[in-house]
């Protein structure tokens, strides 16, 4: 399934956004993720189903003013 | 002074952007005593992991921090950053930015008190970014903000404060509430004069990371606050439009 991340066209095998997570090889790094402009809670990633051309972000803690 | 309810241990908070390396963004961090450090949520790249090694560099200073909605245009996109940067930084304060116009990235404070007001109803402690603006300021203390943030000066500029009466204004009309002067500071007589109008903070991010020595520059920003606010403290004398003579004039000579 063709998907977006980080606006990066992706081809990947997984259905969950946890398993998203783990195919791309985030491991336990410190992430926030949303999917479809909509933030997703890490506790809610396992049941959370991925769709077709699902634009996903994942974001992490970065200097800022 | 208390931000919804905790005592910060300095009056200067710090921005974490634009320093030459990590390792001079902790100097300046250590020689600012930042009673609280701002921060920002990007993009990661699962190979990279640049966000993971900054997040165990600002844990290890022991700074408080203060995550932002830097970029964020709308409602929409500044409330779902809110609740990203709640779950990466485990903290519910949120300095809350809705930019309107891209030139002067002035807030747009409509979208402004509506995001405040989400944010607040889902639990955010909410630090907005705001314009100087009286009646503003008023919305968003019934939005459910009990701490404020009027810009000096566009974020960046360096003109330090463009509007002293608006500020003063802003200060006389709720003496009660936490008032932050965020953006457009450039030096620390800046940092300075908003103490001295009694803010009760001021946040310096480009004026410290710029500076040709960042370290040098935080230990002056933290000495200008210390000064600036000490002078409120001693209540400063008022401004006068004619000179009045310092040294006494009775009992002086007369030699012609």
């Amino acid at each position: 399934m063709k998907i977006l991340v980080n606006e990066e066209t992706r081809e990947v095998s997984t259905t969950t956004l946890a398993g998203l997570l783990d195919e791309l090889g985030y491991g336990d790094a410190r992430v926030a993720t949303a999917v479809d402009g909509d933030f997703v809670p890490a506790s809610r990633r396992g049941g959370h189903m991925l769709a077709e051309g699902a634009r996903i972000e994942i974001l992490a803690p970065m200097q800022g003013g | 002074m208390l931000f919804y309810g905790t005592e910060l241990s300095s009056r200067l908070m710090l921005g974490t952007a634009q320093y030459p390396s990590p390792e001079i963004l902790a100097d300046a961090v250590r020689a600012a005593q930042a009673g609280v450090v701002t921060v920002s949520l990007r993009r990661e790249s699962a190979g990279l992991r640049a966000g993971q090694a900054f997040w165990s560099m600002i844990r290890d200073l022991g700074v408080p921090v203060l995550p932002n909605t830097a970029g964020c245009h709308t409602v929409k996109d500044a409330v779902t950053t809110a609740h990203m940067a709640r779950e990466v930084f485990e903290t519910d304060w949120i300095k809350l930015e809705v930019i309107g116009e891209s030139d002067t990235l002035q807030p747009d404070m409509f979208a402004l008190v509506e995001a405040a007001r989400i944010l607040t109803e889902d639990g955010f402690k909410v630090f907005p970014y705001m314009t100087e603006d009286l009646v503003g300021a008023e919305r968003l203390l019934q939005a459910g903000c009990e701490v404020l943030m009027p810009w000096g000066a566009p974020i960046g500029s360096g003109k330090g404060l463009n509007n002293l009466f608006g500020l003063r204004a802003l200060r006389a009309h709720f003496p009660d509430v936490p008032l932050v002067v965020d953006a457009g500071i450039g030096l620390p007589s800046h940092a300075a004069q908003a103490m001295e109008l009694g803010y009760d903070a001021v946040l310096i991010n480009t004026a410290v990371a710029r500076a040709g020595d960042p370290a040098a520059m935080a230990g002056a920003f933290r000495l200008a606050v210390e000064a600036g606010r000490i002078a409120r403290q001693a209540d400063p004398m008022e401004e006068r439009d004619m000179a009045v003579p310092s040294t006494p004039v009775l009992g002086r000579a007369v030699l012609a």
